[in-house]
Order: C-alpha cells, then structure tokens, then sequence
C-alpha cells in the first residue's frame, strides 16, 4: 500500500488559488458538463503536488460536483438518468483499461514517453473531436437556425434504426431505442479518455449529440452523471492506495460548488448550439496547449535535438497559460451569454411580450 | 442582479447551510494534518473521503445553490426542457 506522507502545506494564496480555479473550472463543467481537470491537475503539479496525487485528488473534487451539478440540472428537464449510467459504467471500465494502457506505456517508455501519448492524444483527439464541434456550432451560426429544435444526424438516424433484439434499451434524450452494443464502445472511450487526459467529455458529449442523436443540453447534463459514476469509482481506487489529499478535493470543491450551480443556471438562458460553441472553442484551444509541449516530450526522449533550458521552461509556462486562457474563455462565454440572455428576459417581461410557456 | 420575481428567498435556509458549510471547512483545515494522513492511510481507510466528500458537497451544494437563489440568479423562466 502507497502512503502519501508529501502532502503540500497549505497557506492563504494557496487555498484562494485553488478555490478560484475550482470556480472557474465548475463554471465550464455546469455549462458544458466537464472541464477545469485539464488546468487542474497541472495547476496543482505546478504548486509541488506529485502528479498522481493531483490526478486523484482532482477526481475526489469531480464526483461531488458533477452529483451537484447533475441534480441542478435534472430540474431543469435536461438529465437522462439511464443513459449517463449506462454509459458510466463502461466508462468505469474504460477508465480501468486507460489506466492500464497508461502504465504500460510508462514502463517501457518512461515519463517522457507517458507524457508524449497524453499529448498525442489531446493533440490528434481534441483536433478531430473539437474541429467537427466547432465546425457544426459555426455552420448553425451562419445558418441562422439557432432557435430551431435540434435534429438527430444521419449517423445517429442510422444507429437508432439499428435493431438488435435483446440489447435495445430506450432513452429518452434520443426518445429513441438504441442497442447497449453502440453505447458501450462510446462509454469505454469516454473512460479511456478520462484516464489519459482527464476529460472524458470531451468524447463523451459530442458521442451522445453526434452518434447516438442527444440535445446538446441533453448531452452535456448527461455527461455529469458519467463523471460522477467514474469520478466515484476512480476516486475510492486512488484513495485506496492513499493518493487522496483530501484538503485539496475539498478546496477545490468549495469554489466548483459555486462555479457549477452557476453554470447550470446558464444553460437555461443560452441557445443549445452554444454548448457547442464553448466545447469546441475549449478543445482546439487546449490542442495548442497541448502540441506545445509533444517538442519537449519528443527531445527528452531523444527522438530530436534536445532543447535549451529556457525554451523548455518557455514552452511549459506558454502551454499553461494557453490552458488557463481557454478556461477563462470558456468561463467567459457562459457569463456574457447569460447576462444577455437574463436582459432580454427582464426586456420581454417588462413590455409584457412574455409569450412562452411554463414559469 | 436584482431578484425580478416576488418569489421568497431561502435567506434562513442559505445561513443555516452556510454555518455548517464554514463548520466543516474550518475543522479540515485546524485538524489538517490528522484528517490528511488518516484518510490517505489506503484499504478501508478509503470509505473516509468518499463520505466526506458526499458529506461537504451536500452542506456546501446546498449553500451555493441558495447563495444564487438570495442574489436573485435563477434559471430562466422559460420552457425547462429544450429538445
């Protein structure tokens, strides 16, 4: 059994940094439904935390929040219960063969090895994922049908016409059955992702808007309940072998907790391509963090020249500020496009033009 | 941002999970050192985060959800379900 006796002292400017980025970070994830680990768990190494023990006690702050963060926005209507356990748990398994990937690459690669695959990985997966994200998100923008209900794809059409008996479950943010066989290919992914670069939403919500046809607010509240149901199992894994720095999860919980009920009420005020919008901008911008740094990986392994000490230290602080700009972002969006969606609120109450729905 | 509806406020409700919330925060970090190390000691030792965590995020939840509500920042009062 591991025992973590080098846990960081905590002074003031220590515990707001991490209440601050725990904000920010709850404020992407309430909104889009993951995000802040990938500045989290480098925040957290850059204040002397091993990096394991980031990782865990990133993981130990993920499933409060997203429990959090999940029931705030089941009142909203937005939750599809059994599709986030459902994938969930081949995400847990995902995560479990991740891991294993992870260690295998790290014995016979070294640290430097590890870190090029995670970056190859965000590099050539947030590339692809994000690109097509923010390719859709653009195409609706200048389409102009915004405020149109969001129709299922030709692939997602394709696999809800798929019937395989004994394995069709229905969900209902597709409102259509789909066989568990598509559903845990795209779980295991979504684990296998959170294993590698600590964000799984960033396969599994546009898996669920794209493959298997959910509303992106449908997708991006369901992507909570998977980071909870893997965020739990990972967590009491890491705690298991003493990796836990519980005043850093909590910490960091503390200020996710405000971030996550805000950008849930968010999601209520946006049009649902801005889902999309934030994700994808997240994800490319990320991507150039991350290629950043496959330059340092690849030297350190002596696939090139080996770099100079002040360009390796200005390629890091360069990758990490990217990383924090495109969570301010992200965390700008949210706020501006719910201060004006609250305007044109009070705007329609006031000239009593209030013309929809339910209160 | 002012509250538009006339709706109460749960003023006593975000006080009372706001003391319990400041109650818990404050005991982690006194006793830092013997709550770190018992609950990294591994194998059984490993229920006690995960219940903390359940424990804060239901007092803290609660409290940062009713702190929005006082400022008057609601979810939208339109359609609840966008499909």
């Amino acid at each position: 059994m591991d025992i973590m006796t080098n846990f960081i002292n905590l002074d003031a400017i220590t515990i707001l940094y991490l209440f601050g980025v725990g904000f920010v970070g709850g404020l992407v994830s309430g909104f889009i439904g993951s995000g802040g680990a990938f500045v989290l768990t480098p925040g957290m190494m850059s204040l002397g935390v091993p990096g394991l023990v980031a990782v865990a006690s990133n993981m130990c702050h993920k499933f409060p929040k997203a429990l959090v963060g999940a029931m705030k926005r089941a009142k909203y209507g937005q939750v599809d219960l059994k599709l986030g356990i459902v994938l969930g748990i081949s995400a847990e398994a995902g995560v479990l063969y991740g891991a294993h990937i992870q260690e295998k690459i790290k014995a016979a690669f070294g640290d430097a090895g590890s870190n090029l695959y995670v970056s190859v990985a965000f590099v050539v997966i947030l590339a692809l994922v994000g690109g097509f994200v923010l390719r859709d998100a653009w195409r609706t923008y200048k389409s102009g049908n915004m405020d149109t209900k969001e129709k299922a794809g030709k692939l997602a059409l394709w696999i809800q016409s798929i019937n395989i008996p004994g394995t069709m479950v229905y969900f209902k943010s597709i409102n259509a059955r789909v066989s568990v066989l598509f559903t845990i290919p795209l779980g295991l992914a979504t684990g296998m992702l959170a294993a590698t670069i600590a964000v799984g939403g960033f396969i599994g919500v546009p898996a669920m808007i794209y493959v298997l046809g959910a509303p992106s607010l449908m997708a991006s509240a369901t992507e909570l309940v998977i980071a909870f149901v893997m965020g739990l199992g990972g967590s009491l894994k890491f705690a298991m072998h003493g990796l836990v720095d519980i005043r850093l999860a909590m910490i960091i919980l503390a200020g996710s907790l405000f971030g996550i009920q805000l950008g849930a009420i968010g999601t209520t005020y946006v049009k649902p391509f801005m889902i999309k919008v934030v994700m994808g901008l997240i994800m490319v911008i990320v991507l150039f963090s991350r290629g950043l740094m496959v330059p340092v990986y690849l030297a350190q392994l002596g696939l090139i020249d080996k770099l100079g000490e002040g360009t390796v230290k200005l390629l890091k602080n360069t990758s990490f500020a990217i990383m924090i700009f495109a969570l301010l972002l992200g965390a700008f969006i949210v706020l501006r496009a719910m201060w004006m969606g609250r305007q044109a609120e009070r705007l329609q109450h006031a000239s009593g033009a209030l013309e929809h729905g339910e209160v | 941002m002012a509250q538009s509806n006339a709706k109460k406020k749960p003023v006593g409700a975000m006080i009372v999970m706001g003391i319990i919330s400041i109650a818990l925060y404050t005991t982690l970090l006194l006793k830092q050192d013997l709550i770190s190390s018992t609950f990294a000691r591994g194998g059984w030792y490993a229920l006690l985060p995960i219940i903390m965590a359940f424990v804060f995020s239901y007092f803290h939840g609660s409290f940062t959800g009713n702190f929005w509500t006082v400022l008057g920042i609601e979810a939208a009062r339109k359609k609840k379900e966008i499909k």
